[in-house]
């Protein structure tokens, strides 16, 4: 795959649309919150990665620092109001591949790659540690004859948050008497955040080896708990054939609308924060919020911020492992978690692995523990199942 | 330098200084034609206290500083011609006071438009100020300080007209209020005051840095609509104009011409925009501007034309987003526009050498003109796409601008938000007076011409 950019990039006029929301309530570009240089917002971006191409500036550890610490999340595809919007990411992406062939990236980056490559996860854990968190789950093997592959992946399998996520999905799916397997330490990583900071060689063999895999064990669905995952393999991948993709919320949704299935009153106050590999990426909003609704009990207060307008909790495109837009008050986890607690809401649901981390970190940081809980939609279904 | 860093950084937090390639690669130019020029550092400050302590340190150091918005005036007003500081004040973006019954706002001076659209449509949904169609990040007090016109201006006039107060960190570091705010603390006029306010106005950041503005805020009404008139003869339009603004019946009064597409070749649009709380005003309003076209529907020299509800849309919108979208006409990603402001009857001179001057260099146009005032005069713009990344376009279209401007003052006009070159020719046609006492001024409030050095300056 190769994203050409250095003819194209220079249409970029520097209007700033993409710093906005669409009504224009708040600055939506997580990097340009961050840092607030022109430098790190799409339109200055795309300008040095311009001026960088026809050599104009050399390469700099902090340009590189500007470039990779886009998050991917595409509010700047949805509010370019220039014909040529949908590439605006993709171009980004052209230039970090050739900074990667180059071999110029910044060291968290190359160290984040190079652990994927070595390990199949970002942080360099061992790969028989992948399915520590689920004893008592099946593998998928082609004997069985489960309904789905539920593909966990590195957050699912490594973080607290992301396990505490897998396991209630799995709770959900047996109780409910969904058939499934996981591929516990023969998973590999998803590599959508390998395609996102342009490693496109790495990001193909992962995709193929998963595809082989998938394939080989003659699966026919697969359930993502992330929706990076969800969209990498939906969009991305190539070849599947006829192996459908899913991500967990359209399961549920679908599970719970026609199995009637009896959910009890939580009273609460919530609201839900957008992913961008779902939401903007794949215009998947109304299953959450369908799942979140039709819980008893449970008020969703949206934020200012939502479905195509929902500010990036600043994780994507490997942000989540080297966050380069972290360690400030201006840090994107930092700002969403004060816009969900200033709606009045006591809960801060997420459907994505990433964002739960991301954002319990910044509840922690911002010292709003006592106030803003944060669970995933899966915790939040299996709770009001348990109270029944 | 390092020294200099060193203090700016003891005055703003470290991280909004930067003296990086990066950073100072990109505010050495703004998206017009101007060569861009690098300035030594970039810092954001986010109170006036820090504004006044960078303007002191440069004025110790006589250092050049350059206020700047949303870089997005296009004529290279924010370009740091001999380097210095840049202040990007974008982090000042408060909304620090809002009067309903006096009806004005006090905010800082780097909201930008399309915050303060969003906050009063939000908290005030009965008030509203002029917007320009510029992109929503260019800064409220960046358009009023290069005299712009948004959205009342038929009504109420220049958007600086709209201005009740300011703030201001003058160049030797003092802090100055201006209108009743320096006397009261309400900031509801500039009147019956000395209008101190024009010291800051239109003089491109030459004079201090405004880092609180109040403003004029106006009743919102509940409903909107447009009428499209068109006419294809130039000379037919300040009539139309004459005749819709007598009526005093219409929000903002526009025109736009454009080679393409081919359906709107050789027609000149009059958008009329209308507003109402109730339907029957609206119909109302729209009877009386239809009855007073009339006259030139009947000789069939011009009529109303029928909208689809998507352009209808798209020429409501605020900011209207097409306006922008007309950088990408050449794929290039540039746009440059002198926009002079005409005395109405000269639209069809001017319209004659828009036409002469893309004829002459190859290039394609597109014209938007806004009446200011009951008719009191008009920006009318000489708007050229060019590619960013073609030598050759660049070249013709920097010498159709030079030849703009000329033809702006031939005309009688004045080369609006003007570039330094332009600035030059309006200076070598202005009163010798006049310009002995523009300078007199400068050299008073900026003893030692730290003032974004460039602008409005006499060689
Ligand atoms: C597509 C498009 C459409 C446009 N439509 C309109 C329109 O409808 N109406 C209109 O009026 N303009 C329009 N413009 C022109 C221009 O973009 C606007 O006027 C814009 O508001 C300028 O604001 P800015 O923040 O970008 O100013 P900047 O370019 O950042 O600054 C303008 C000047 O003001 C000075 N300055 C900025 N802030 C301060 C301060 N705090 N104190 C002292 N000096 C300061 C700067 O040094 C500079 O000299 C348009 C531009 C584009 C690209
Ligand atoms: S990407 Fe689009 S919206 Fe953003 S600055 Fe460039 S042209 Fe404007
Ligand atoms: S994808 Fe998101 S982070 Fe990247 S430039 Fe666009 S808006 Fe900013």
């Amino acid at each position: 795959m190769m994203y050409d950019y250095a003819d194209q990039i220079h249409r970029c006029f520097k209007c700033g649309y993409c710093k906005f929301s669409n009504n224009y309530t708040d600055f939506n570009c997580p990097s340009y919150n961050r840092f607030r240089f022109e430098s790190y917002s799409t339109g200055g971006r795309l300008w040095l990665i311009w001026a960088w191409s026809k050599g104009e500036i050399e390469w700099s550890e902090h340009l590189a620092n500007i470039v990779f610490s886009c998050a991917a999340c595409r509010n700047c595809v949805e509010q370019c109001p220039m014909r040529f919007n949908e590439d605006i990411v993709d171009w980004i992406i052209g230039a970090r591949s050739d900074m990667v062939e180059k071999g110029l990236i910044p060291a968290s980056v190359g160290e984040f790659l190079d652990n994927i490559h070595k390990y199949g996860n970002p942080w360099g854990m061992p790969r028989n540690e992948r399915d520590i968190w689920a004893e008592g789950i099946n593998r998928y093997t082609i004997d069985d004859d489960n309904e789905y592959l539920f593909y966990v992946g590195c957050v699912g399998s490594y973080e607290k948050q992301g396990q505490q996520m897998a396991k209630s999905v799995a709770d959900f799916l047996r109780t409910t008497g969904v058939s499934f397997g996981i591929l516990g330490s023969d998973e590999d990583c998803d590599g959508n955040e390998v395609l996102f900071t342009g490693e496109k060689g790495l990001f193909r063999e992962l995709a193929d080896k998963n595809i082989e895999k998938f394939k080989e064990l003659n699966v026919k669905k697969i359930i993502t708990l992330s929706p990076h995952a969800y969209n990498s393999m939906k969009n991305k991948y190539g070849g599947l054939g006829e192996i459908k993709v899913y991500h967990y919320t359209q399961v549920f949704s679908e599970i719970i609308n026609s199995n009637n299935i009896e959910l009890s009153d939580l009273n609460i106050k919530v609201t839900y924060h957008d992913p961008c590999f779902l939401g903007r990426y794949n215009s998947i909003y109304e299953p959450p919020r369908e799942i979140i609704k039709g819980i008893p009990g449970v008020e969703l207060i949206e934020m200012e911020r939502t479905r195509e307008n929902s500010f990036c909790c600043g994780g994507g495109s490997g942000n989540f492992v080297f966050d380069l837009l972290g360690r400030s008050s201006n840090s994107p986890s930092r700002i969403r978690v004060r816009e969900a607690y200033e709606t009045g809401a006591e809960l801060l649901i997420v459907s994505c692995p990433s964002c739960y981390c991301m954002l319990e970190e910044a509840i922690k940081t911002e010292g709003l523990e006592e106030k803003l809980m944060i669970k995933d939609i899966s915790e939040l279904v299996i709770e009001s199942i348990k109270n029944k | 330098m390092q020294s200099i860093y060193k203090s700016l950084t003891k005055i703003v937090d470290e991280e909004f200084v930067s003296n990086q390639k990066e950073e100072l690669y990109i505010y050495s130019q703004d998206p017009g034609m101007m060569e861009p020029h690098e300035p030594d550092f970039v810092v954001m400050p986010k109170t006036t206290e820090e504004v006044q302590e960078i303007v002191k340190l440069a004025n110790k150091e006589k250092i050049p500083i350059v206020p700047v918005g949303g870089s997005l005036s296009l004529s290279g007003l924010v370009i740091p011609h001999q380097g210095g500081i840049v202040v990007d004040l974008r982090r000042m973006d408060q909304v620090l006071e809002v009067n309903e019954e006096s009806r004005y706002i006090v905010f800082e001076a780097g909201l930008t438009t399309g915050k303060l659209k969003a906050y009063l449509e939000k908290y005030h949904p009965l008030l509203r100020f002029s917007i320009p169609d510029a992109p929503p990040s260019a800064t409220v007090v960046g358009n009023i300080v290069i005299h712009g016109q948004g959205r009342l201006t038929q009504q109420y006039g220049f958007n600086s007209d709209m201005v009740t107060g300011m703030e201001v960190v003058l160049p030797t570091g003092e802090v100055c209020k201006i209108g009743s705010g320096s006397v009261s603390p309400y900031w509801f006029s500039l009147a019956p005051l000395p209008d101190l306010a024009g010291l800051f106005l239109g003089w491109f950041g030459t004079t201090g840095i405004i880092t609180k503005m109040g403003l004029k805020l106006y009743p919102k009404k509940k409903l909107r609509d447009i009428e499209v008139f068109a006419v294809e003869d130039p000379n037919l339009v300040p009539d139309v104009i004459q005749r819709v603004t007598h009526t005093e019946m219409s929000e903002d009064i526009f025109t736009g011409a454009q080679p393409y597409p081919p359906v709107f070749k050789d027609i000149i649009m009059i958008g009329i925009l209308l507003t109402g709380d109730s339907k029957e005003e609206l119909e109302f309003k729209r009877k009386m501007i239809w009855d007073a076209l009339q006259c030139h529907i009947d000789s069939k020299e011009g009529g109303f034309m029928m909208m689809t509800p998507d352009v209808k849309q798209d020429l409501l919108e605020m900011p209207t987003s097409s306006t922008t979208r007309f950088a990408d006409v050449k794929k290039g990603g540039g746009f440059e526009y002198c926009g002079p402001i005409i005395p109405v009857e000269k639209f069809p001179e001017a319209f004659t050498r828009l036409l002469e001057i893309t004829k002459k260099y190859g290039i394609t146009f597109g014209n938007a003109g806004r009446v200011i005032g009951r008719s009191h005069s008009m920006m009318f713009s000489f708007g050229y796409p060019f590619n960013r990344a073609d030598p050759e376009n660049i070249e013709r279209t920097k010498n159709a601008l030079h030849d703009t401007n000329v033809a702006s003052l031939d005309i009688g006009g004045v080369p609006w938000k003007p570039e330094v070159p332009a600035q030059k020719m309006i200076m070598e046609k202005m009163d010798k007076s006049t310009l002995e006492l523009m300078q007199r001024i400068k050299k008073v409030l900026d003893p030692n011409g730290i003032m974004n050095p460039g602008n409005w300056e006499v060689e």
